[in-house]
């Protein structure tokens, strides 16, 4: 049975290039960057190479790069930042927002911060009068996400970022999603900072990276030696890095096709399955939307069982109910555009990416509408 | 994550469907817990036994999967057998199931009992098992977070 891997927001295989310089560097750029000697010099320099072509890939400069070890110590020390450089209580965020921003915030309003949850509209996003009006006069730190990682809508973080240069607060988006999906160029927005992950665009798992502005203080969330202009210690991890900024490389090669090619087979995917399935809802925007994202809710059906039904065939895709993710309520994303718990607990998420075939595409929208009936028949909902 | 059991009663399981006229029928759970189970039950007036039992879930492959092997554990048995059947049972004819998937077996306890009682109301029989028995009771006692 061949599997279809459909769950590239979850995180993507690796491309070929990757590898081979992760593994050049596993055997031949073993040396500590930190050191003197050649072997270790010669690290240094691959580091600082990488550290532009990651830069290259959002329009920053390469001083503006700081690798971390992923997305969520990304969007933790963000928030660091702003708490030790901004004199005030408040936060401002989204309801919809990665558990990698949302639980940080909520142990911080254990410790008396305030955070304000902007509430998002049908398609998860918010709007930058939005957040305008939500500033206080100790907000230090808005973080709205770029791309939602579960139903793809993409927010105007640009406009929002005004906002909050025009309030001179701080503004940190989680670019996980985005990186590699869509243009970023920080050298036209005033975002502040932003979280990326290597994992997500072909890279290996275990390496990111946060963009801080020039000019953003910075203190470190992880204390030792200089590494990272003395603000994220840690010997790097080069191969790692290495890594990540190939993956960057071919993805800011690539963008506009790998843009075009993916929006086209979301879309196919998308009509494929609406057009063939009753009782199904698509979520997330129409247009502003993650190129290789597809959510939809099947009503009177329960996302755990289709996605093992889907495994059995090879499928691998995701869900955002409650067994799913492991708790009692389906995921925060769906219930807050204004989902019936009915209608969440059937959701489906399925992520193209640059391994993604036509065929791929052709067989799932084959293999689902059965699969889907059959749970239906098995449903005491569908009288 | 489910053994191969658990695994085979989800993708063929037993007894689905409806029973039209049935003797007995049971629904336990919620929707916003994301599990719903209905059975339907059959049985011989005279001998008390149940010759004949359906169900119906929507949930996940736990649900699916207990509903399944409580329907093949109480078919051919006497009401009052049915009745001492608990989750745990239901679990160890399942080989076990994950932490937070124990409350799908308890669902199936629920339902059989549900249906039971349904029998019981409508043809005015007593069970022992079901004296302390309220349908209001069997809704779902998650024990994996808190309720509205």
């Amino acid at each position: 049975m061949k599997t279809i891997y459909m769950d590239y927001s979850a995180t993507t295989p690796m491309k070929p290039e990757v590898i081979e310089v992760m593994t050049d560097a596993f055997k031949h750029h073993y040396g500590n960057a930190s050191s003197i000697h050649h072997i270790g010099q010669e690290a240094k320099v691959l580091l600082q190479q990488a550290r532009e072509q990651v830069a290259q890939l959002i329009g920053a400069e390469a001083r503006e790069i700081f690798f971390t070890a992923g997305g969520t110590e990304s969007d933790n020390w963000a928030i660091q930042i702003a708490l030790e450089t901004k004199p005030g209580k408040h936060i401002i965020t989204t309801n919809v927002e990665h558990h990698a921003v949302l639980h940080p915030l909520e142990a911080l309003e254990k410790k008396g911060y305030r955070v304000t949850y902007l509430p998002v509209d049908e398609y998860g996003m918010v709007t930058p009068e939005q957040v305008e009006e939500a500033i206080e006069e100790d907000t230090i730190l808005i973080s709205v996400m770029y791309i939602n990682n579960e139903i793809g809508s993409i927010n105007p973080v640009e406009q929002i970022a005004e906002v909050a240069a025009k309030h001179g607060i701080l503004f940190h988006t989680d670019g996980v999603q985005a990186l590699g999906n869509t243009p970023i160029d920080m050298s036209t927005n005033k975002i502040s900072m932003m979280s990326m992950s290597s994992h997500k665009i072909y890279g290996p798992k275990g390496v990111g990276a946060l963009y801080i502005r020039k000019g953003v203080r910075t203190v470190p969330l992880i204390h030792g030696g200089a590494q990272e202009r003395k603000v994220r210690a840690g010997t790097e991890n080069i191969p790692g890095i290495l890594g990540f900024a190939k993956a960057a490389e071919l993805a800011g090669a690539s963008l506009d096709q790998h843009i075009e090619k993916l929006s086209r087979l979301r879309d196919k995917l998308r009509d494929g399955i609406m057009n063939n399935i009753s009782d199904a809802k698509y979520n997330g925007h129409p247009v502003l939307r993650h190129p290789g994202n597809v959510n939809i809710c099947f009503k009177y059906i329960e996302g755990e069982s289709l996605l093992l039904l889907l495994d059995m065939k090879g499928i691998c895709a995701s869900s955002g109910s409650a067994c799913t993710s492991g708790s009692l309520d389906p995921s925060h994303v769906l219930m807050n555009i204004g989902l019936t718990h009915e209608i969440a607990h059937g959701s489906l998420r399925l992520t193209l990416g640059d391994f993604t075939t036509e065929q791929d595409v052709d067989t799932v929208i084959e293999e689902i509408k059965p699969i889907v009936e059959r749970l239906r028949e098995m449903s005491p909902l569908t009288e | 994550m489910y053994n191969q059991k658990v695994m085979d009663h989800f993708m063929n399981p037993r007894n689905v469907g409806e029973i039209e006229n049935a003797d007995g029928m049971g629904e336990v759970g919620n929707l916003r817990c994301g599990d719903i189970m209905r059975i339907y039950l059959k049985i011989d007036p005279t001998s008390d036994v149940i010759n004949e039992i359906k169900f119906k879930t929507f949930g996940c492959g736990s649900a699916v999967a207990s509903s399944s092997i409580a329907t093949e554990m109480i078919k051919g048995k006497t009401v009052e057998e049915a009745l001492q059947i608990t989750n745990k049972d239901v679990l160890r004819e399942l080989g076990g199931l994950p932490t937070i998937k124990i409350h799908c077996s308890v669902l199936a306890e629920q339902a059989v009992k549900a249906a039971v009682y349904d029998y019981a109301t409508k043809h005015g029989k007593h069970y022992a098992a079901l004296e302390n028995y309220s349908p209001e009771d069997d809704d779902h006692d998650h024990d994996h977070g808190e309720e509205d």
